[in-house]
């Protein structure tokens, strides 16, 4: 097998370029090479202006996802050798306005996060002198949908956020679900109110392109369904409710 | 250039700046608080932190034994005053961790579990699994986004502090997207942007642990404090420098070395016993476990990788069930970047770069010897470490000292008065021209960045690595020196404003360069071996003259002119450490 694999890598610099191109760069195939490691070896000894993020290099700060041959890809933990022999295709990811190379615009995604409240909500003012008793099965409960690391993959794989950028998308659903199943939390009807106002959610089939490329399994297409039940059953909730009062 | 302006700002959205952002807006409202991170605050390197947070919780535990563990494990270095302020703050802030959603792992009973971790005497390490840092940071960050009050200047990258008549009063900053470069002022600065792993070769730290806010408060005239003092951690994966948690030894883990051997009985650590011993064998203190591995590669009892030598970390017989529940992310890493299966094999590990004990030099307030100058987190030096942390007591740090630093900020803006904006301005259009001139508009460079961070993180590690001596840290000071000379004459081939990297990098340098050359002074002039700080040629501690913490001043030319503070000592005096007997 050859020891160098060929990068096609995504570039567009705004200040010159009208449209993204793809330049090749031919890198080492070292056996135990992750994608970026492949990337660090071209900013560091090819060409120091590429632009792209990463930091942790442990598949834990959600920095470093890209399109690889397509796919949205962690690309500190997935090996160059997968690849092999390539050429391997690198880009931005889908459905985000492109800032630089292979850095795309988070604005959106941040602000979708705060959107949903992600924080412990209570109504009351109670507050233990000690921790919150919560048994194992509690934690368990919404654990998974803690484990997200913000890496944006799944938006890139999302067929409903491609058409429609106003859909609050997985991972923040995720996120407001995680809260919703906490049992110390108590906000559940001010995040559904958010959630589901917006029309994307019941555009969203069980196809579950989020959860496929989800490097952490943090399944939120499965956070999704649960939510449009949750949501619907709230819902009829709130017509039921008032009624009850008259 | 833009301007804005605030009370207090923040320089890193990590562990240490988001408490205290928190801290800020929880206490007064009106507080016109910002914080300036060089990436989004969710990317911040606490988000690695694996194994837990340690802080009394038992009924058989108290106060006074976590501090005993701490200062016997810092070596009598750390400050006995601060370790105390720590060990009483560091259970309130894990339980606000808690009512903050922050999902620690649980009894069956439902109430907080803890573990044991390294150099401590009772179980008191707070875990969510092993991702603790990655909760934390998450839990923090999420609850930092119910306050409208704080304002973010996300992945804007600070490259000056303003100073103005002794006073900070601001910094200089790039905003990365735009490349716009902002002059943002302050009456209170905090500097919470923690370590500076990457003057290493071989390190677990991310890629963004430059050393930045170390300098910046050097270059203005804050001293760093103990800068010699750097941990090496037992167990990093041989090729990455990934960590493999100490929480692996802590829930029964074995170190063997070729022959299967649990080699830490040769190195007054205690007698190997099937389950783990508190403060024995596996569960010492990082610097010894880390000494004992190197002293395994020197009598040649150790296997060879490409990556140079390795023994192997054993969690085969803790099964299946405890490693996925209890270390899922170490099973996890395994896998994916040793393409190993530790319920099914052992884990070749060698010690790896892992900790700054320095910092900048900070009171047990949070202040640091500038006006308005406050640090937080690994940035900063208290010293609760002393010449050697132990394990899960940086996490508890950063909240502790977090918070402090955000409520020392508050005073200092109700006691401050305005400063000169014109001059403030004057010396941001002076930072930039220098950005403009040495990196953006520059032409003609010979030198790679690469290269050189190359050579002086190899000049590190030679020298300055977990053995020191007198010859190999001179060479490296020598090094370094040239290097500073070579960093005038760098390449740059990226003018354009947006998203600039190779700028980023290039200041990164500059900042690593800077805070290299504490280190190794600082290390030349400590003739003792103390904690982490071990020299060949003064193989003793020497409590005489070195029961004290060093303090290095830059200076305008040449190297750093090197003080001494006393170490402060209330109720413990200093003694031997004790280990497994
Ligand atoms: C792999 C690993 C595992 C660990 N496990 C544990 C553990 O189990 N228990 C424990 O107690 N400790 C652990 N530690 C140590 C602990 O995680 C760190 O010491 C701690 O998280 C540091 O937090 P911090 O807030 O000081 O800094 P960081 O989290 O590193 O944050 C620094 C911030 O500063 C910002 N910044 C830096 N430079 C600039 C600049 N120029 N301009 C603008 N912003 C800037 C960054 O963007 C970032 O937001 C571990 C460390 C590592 C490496
Ligand atoms: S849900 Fe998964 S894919 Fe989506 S941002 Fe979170 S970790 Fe990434
Ligand atoms: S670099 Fe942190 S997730 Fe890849």
């Amino acid at each position: 097998m050859s020891d160098t694999i060929i990068l096609e890598v995504a570039r567009f610099n705004p200040e010159s370029d009208a449209e993204p191109s793809y330049e090749s760069f031919e890198v080492p195939l070292r056996p135990d090479w992750m994608v970026l490691d492949g990337l660090n070896h071209i900013k560091d000894q090819l060409d120091g202006s590429l632009a792209f993020r990463w930091s942790c290099r442990m598949g834990i700060c959600g920095s470093c996802g890209m399109m690889v041959n397509g796919v949205p890809t962690l690309t500190c933990e997935t090996l160059l050798m997968n690849y092999a022999p390539g050429p391997v295709r690198v880009g931005p990811l889908d459905h985000f306005p492109v800032v630089r190379d292979l850095v795309v615009d988070l604005d959106d995604f941040l602000a979708k996060l705060q959107k949903v409240r992600p924080w412990v909500v209570r109504k009351d003012d109670f507050k233990p002198a000690r921790e919150f008793i919560q048994s194992p099965a509690q934690l368990e409960s919404f654990h998974q949908f803690s484990l997200c690391i913000n890496c944006t993959l799944c938006y890139a794989a999302c067929p409903v956020y491609g058409l429609d950028p106003n859909f609050i998308g997985p991972a923040a659903i995720a996120l407001a679900h995680r809260y919703n199943l906490d049992s110390r939390d108590q906000g559940i009807e001010d995040r559904l109110d958010i959630v589901s106002r917006h029309e994307g959610i019941w555009d969203c089939t069980v196809v579950g392109e989020c959860s496929t490329v989800c490097p952490k399994h943090v399944d939120p297409s499965l956070a999704i369904q649960q939510y449009k039940l949750t949501a619907t059953k709230e819902w009829f909730k709130s017509f039921l409710l008032p009624r009850g009062k008259h | 250039m833009e301007t804005s302006s605030h009370d207090i700002l923040i320089i890193g959205g990590g562990g240490a700046g988001l408490r205290a952002a928190i801290e800020i807006a929880e206490l007064d409202p009106k507080v016109d608080v910002a914080m300036v991170s060089k990436v989004y605050p969710m990317r911040s390197h606490t988000v690695s932190a694996e194994g837990g947070a340690a802080g009394v919780a038992g009924k058989d535990d108290s106060v006074d034994e976590h501090c005993y563990d701490t200062i016997s494990g810092s070596d009598w270095l750390g400050d006995q005053d601060a370790i105390e302020f720590f060990c009483n703050e560091i259970p309130k802030e894990l339980l606000r961790l808690e009512h903050w959603g922050c999902p620690w792992s649980r009894e069956p009973d439902g109430r907080i579990a803890v573990r044991p971790f390294g150099g401590m005497k009772k179980m008191r390490t707070w875990f969510a699994a092993d991702k603790t840092g990655f909760h934390l940071l998450h839990t923090l960050f999420q609850t930092s986004l119910k306050y409208a009050t704080i304002a973010r200047y996300d992945e804007t990258f600070a490259t000056r502090l303003l100073v103005e008549d002794g006073a900070v009063r601001g910094v200089v900053a790039i905003e990365l997207r735009t490349g716009k470069i902002r002059a943002i002022q302050a009456k209170a600065v905090i500097i919470a942007t923690g370590g500076c792993g990457r003057v290493f070769p071989f390190t677990t730290n991310a890629n963004i642990c430059t050393g930045d806010g170390m300098a910046l408060a050097y270059r203005a005239g804050a001293p760093l404090k103990d800068m010699e003092m750097v941990q090496y951690h037992p167990t990093g994966l041989p090729f990455t420098g990934i960590l493999i948690t100490e929480a692996a030894r802590a829930e029964g883990g074995w170190l063997l070395n070729k022959d299967g051997y649990r080699f830490l009985q040769d190195y007054d650590l205690g007698k190997p016993t099937p389950t783990p011993v508190l403060r024995s064998m596996e569960l010492g203190p990082r610097d010894r476990v880390s000494q004992a591995i190197f002293g395994e590669f020197e009598k040649g009892r150790a296997f060879h990788g490409p990556y140079g030598d390795y023994v192997h970390l054993d969690l085969r017989h803790l099964g299946e069930h405890k490693i996925e529940t209890r270390l899922p992310m170490v099973r996890e890493l395994c896998l994916k970047y040793e393409n190993i299966d530790p319920v099914r094999e052992p884990i070749p590990i060698r010690p790896v770069q892992h900790y700054m004990m320095g910092g900048v030099h900070t009171d047990i307030n949070a202040r640091t010897s500038l006006n308005g100058l406050l640090a937080a987190g690994e940035a900063a030096c208290v010293s609760i470490n002393g010449a050697n942390r132990l394990g899960s007591n940086s996490l508890g740090e950063i909240l502790v000292f977090g918070a402090r630093a955000g409520r020392s900020a508050i005073e200092t803006v109700r006691a401050s008065g305005s400063g000169n904006e014109t001059a403030i301005l004057a010396q941001a259009r002076d930072e930039e021209r220098r950005l403009e001139e040495n990196f953006l508009h520059k032409t003609g460079g010979a030198e790679r960045i690469a290269k050189l961070r190359d050579e002086m993180q190899r000049a590190m590690e030679s020298g300055c690595g977990i053995y020191r001596e007198r010859n190999s840290l001179v060479a490296s000071a020598n090094k370094l020196r040239e290097l500073r000379e070579r960093a005038a004459n760098l390449a740059i081939d990226d003018h354009t404003r947006t998203f600039n990297t190779q700028l980023t990098a290039a200041l990164e340098l500059g900042y690593m360069l800077d805070v290299a050359e504490a280190i190794v002074h600082s290390a030349l002039d400590r003739e003792e071996s103390r904690g982490a700080h071990q020299r060949r040629d003064f193989p003793k501690r020497d409590d005489q003259k070195y029961l004290a913490h060093s303090v290095a001043h830059q200076a305008a030319e040449g190297p750093p002119r090197i003080e001494y503070h006393p170490v402060v000592i209330t109720r413990w005096p200093p003694g031997e450490r004790v280990y497994g007997r």
